[in-house]
């Protein structure tokens, strides 16, 4: 048994050890790249990206295999791993040409030297003005740019139409504040939530990603904030947030909220809507393209307690990793990839959110009012910037669950002492 | 042992030769030694000392994902103090280890005397009780997390057909429940391995013995009190020093099963030493953690040998 904890000590040790072999290199190497040849010249890249956004990825990367002497050979790793793989292979100098990461943690990454520098290249895109603003805002640090945006994930509020029928609610007419979202999930949990298989609502009730990515926008639509500009503080213990939280902890303790609820660590949190089981929630703006053909589906913005909309703009932003040795292939696939072509024949068409909002108004979305909303609320978002976002709000030992979870389930005075510590992380 | 002995039988049978040429040096007894024990020695130092080592320089440096590595000693081990999280792991660990501990023995201690005598059947009670421990941990770990869903997981519509609960049971929805699943689970996956091990020591123990016990009048509980324990005590040390030291190094279970939660009340030591290292890429940090934790085990482990070993 204690060779278990050597075997571990030795994974660390040596990840780190060829991490500084692999980071003094990592110079020569983007000079190496910077001198290849033409773009498309037949080179493999390697390509990570995590589960969440694969669908998206993998239709990108077909569509550009298929057209172009590069091929791009794509991973898929699942979400809750993606970070720890990324830093074992940045510490074994073994990251591939290209990787994705969830949006929120690309300030860390890039912080930690994971990204290439590539301003110029960006600079060269006849149209730079237009990609996403959120995501280009974290892909940037002190004037450099170091990602593009690859998949975009609005939070929006689903409904289901049949549901709100059979509850005696108008079907075609979902909420327009927090307010009226607690209403129409009480009404359709007293209605038909007396057999336990339909529920009002539901969230990830143990992950403090899905909090930040459902009830933050209700905040921002209220006018308030969560964050500090620098992503040093937190303004979780402050109204609108606590008003937001008093509004779900009603919904908890009236039973109105899925059984499981609480208990929800995220991987299945978007799986009970589909199965027609909730009448209203939070949900992934991704999803709406998978869901069941037959099902009758409302798609409103997330709006704070007494109106206003906003969403979370999140989703996936790509760059080059600085150890990369096909800079140009690999930027060949990044340029591609955020072009008219590749945002309006693989994106639009699976009525995926554009990178671009110079192309939000395309033929593809103009069939899906739903999809056209969606994609006008991507100026309207915001995505927060913190350099210690992930270990502050989205891992499950960090200081922002607990706050959360007290807020809704527990204790709520605990909010002002628990926001000390969130405090203390952003600004270690 | 053939290395040893060869040199002096040949410098018996001929004593002549050894004294016209030296054998060459891999003949030597010195060198052959060093051969035969080379590639163990190789790898125990690739895979032993280099890492601990390593390790050991990890700590006293701020190691970043890519880049130099800069002296910051004794920052690492400091900032133990202020950590929260590992204070709380430190307890949490504990508590487990001392539960796990004494409920995997007895139980596995049953279950050895249950199959101790060979009797019609008690064949498969043995392959039954061990099978578990052929699945992968972390598979059970899965496992355990979709049967214990309230959702989709078959355990509550069972019990509420045989009308043991009435609504469903949030089975690792509260400190305590997630407690008390997860050692639901450790014990399913280690009581059988368990008990081999004190089934192998519970053979050993000469039949003769209880014969004579029994020919004395000696009650079962008697047998089982001065004969049995003292003489399973090897047997017994070994499997508590492998579930304490396991039982300080758990990790899976907690991280695929509770995920830490509810609420940070099953976060293990060497979960937080795993979010130090791969979530807030902290190397050093985590390698400190490590170091200290290694040091915890191996005077454990020596105290346990102390307090265990039998006297001769």
């Amino acid at each position: 048994m204690r060779s278990r904890v050597l075997v571990s000590a030795a994974v660390v040790a040596l990840v780190s050890l060829v991490s500084a072999c692999g980071g003094s290199g990592g110079g020569e190497q983007q000079q190496a790249a910077g001198q290849s040849a033409a773009p498309d010249a037949g080179v493999e890249v390697t390509m990570w990206t995590r589960a969440a956004t694969q669908a998206q990825s993998e239709r990108l990367v077909q569509a550009y295999n298929a057209s172009h002497k590069n091929q791009v050979k794509l991973t898929v790793i699942p979400t809750d791993n993606y970070q720890p793989r990324v830093a074992a292979a940045a510490g074994a100098g073994q990251l591939p040409d290209i990787f994705a990461s969830d949006v929120v943690f690309v300030p860390n990454y890039t912080s930690q030297g994971l990204f290439m520098d590539i301003t110029d290249r960006v600079a060269a895109l006849p149209f730079k003005d237009s990609l996403a603003p959120s995501h280009m805002k974290l892909g940037t640090m002190e004037g450099k740019n170091y990602t593009l945006p690859h998949t975009l994930d609005l939070s929006v509020w689903f409904w289901n139409k049949d549901l709100y029928e059979k509850a005696g609610l108008d079907p075609e007419k979902g909420p327009t504040s927090l307010k009226e979202f607690a209403e129409q999930a009480t009404a359709v949990d007293e209605k038909l939530g007396k057999d336990g298989k339909v529920s009002g609502t539901f969230f990830g009730g143990n992950c403090g990603g899905c909090y930040v990515f459902t009830f933050w926008p209700s905040v921002w639509a209220a006018g308030g904030q969560t964050l500090n500009p620098e992503g040093t503080e937190s303004l979780n213990d402050k109204s609108p947030m606590t008003d937001v939280f008093a509004i779900y902890r009603g919904l908890f303790e009236k039973g109105v909220t899925g059984a499981t609820t609480k208990e929800e660590q995220g991987p299945t949190w978007t799986g009970f809507f589909p199965k027609g089981e909730i009448g209203v929630m939070p949900m992934p703006s991704t999803t709406l393209g998978s869901m069941p053909a037959d099902m009758k589906i409302g798609v409103a913005p997330i709006a704070g307690p007494d109106g206003g909309e906003s969403t979370f703009v999140g989703g996936d932003s790509v760059g080059i990793s600085s150890t990369s040795k096909n800079a140009d292939a690999a930027w060949d696939f990044l340029s591609w990839s955020v072009s008219d072509e590749a945002q309006v024949e693989v994106m639009a068409k699976n009525k995926d959110v554009l990178a671009r909002v110079d192309l939000a108004n395309n033929k593809y979305s103009a069939e899906d009012p739903r999809v056209v909303l969606i994609n006008s609320l991507v100026g309207k978002g915001q995505t927060p910037m913190a350099l210690k976002f992930g270990e502050s709000f989205n891992d499950p030992q960090g200081p922002f669950l607990r706050l959360a979870r007290e807020a809704i389930f527990g204790d709520a005075a605990k909010v002002t002492e628990l926001n000390a510590a969130i405090n203390a992380s952003l600004q270690s | 042992m053939t290395t040893l002995t060869r040199p002096r039988g040949r410098a018996a049978r001929g004593g002549s030769s050894a004294a016209a040429a030296p054998p060459p040096w891999w003949r030597r007894q010195g060198a052959q030694g060093w051969l035969y024990a080379g590639p163990t020695a190789l790898i125990v130092v690739v895979l032993f000392l280099a890492p601990l080592v390593l390790v050991g320089w990890m700590s006293l440096n701020r190691w970043p994902l890519l880049g130099e590595a800069k002296l910051n000693v004794p920052a690492n081990y400091t900032k133990i103090a202020d950590n929260p999280l590992f204070a709380d792991a430190v307890w949490f660990t504990l508590k487990y280890t001392v539960i796990i501990t004494v409920v995997l023995s007895l139980f596995a201690l049953g279950l050895a005397l249950l199959v101790q005598e060979r009797r019609p059947g008690v064949g498969f009670f043995r392959t039954a009780f061990f099978l578990p421990g052929a699945v992968g941990f972390a598979a059970a770990a899965l496992l355990f997390y979709g049967m214990l869903n309230s959702d989709f997981g078959p355990i509550d519509p069972i019990l509420r057909t045989l009308g043991i609960i009435d609504e469903p049971v949030s089975w690792i929805g509260t400190p305590n429940m997630a407690l008390f699943s997860t050692i639901t689970l450790v014990l399913w996956r280690f009581a059988g391995f368990n008990m081999l091990i004190l089934l192998t020591g519970l053979q050993a123990i000469p039949v003769a013995v209880y014969e004579a016990a029994r020919t004395d009048g000696a009650s079962r509980w008697v047998i089982f009190r001065r004969i049995t324990l003292p003489l399973l005590r090897p047997t017994i040390a070994l499997m508590l020093i492998m579930s304490i030291t396991g039982s300080l190094l758990a990790f899976d279970q907690f991280f695929i099963f509770t995920n830490g939660g509810p609420d940070n009340s099953t976060v293990s030591m060497v979960m937080v030493i795993y979010r130090d290292a791969f979530l807030r890429f902290d190397l050093g940090g985590a390698a400190a953690l490590s170091v200290v934790l290694l040091i915890a085990l191996v005077a454990l482990n020596a105290l346990q040998m102390r307090v265990l070993r039998r006297p001769e």
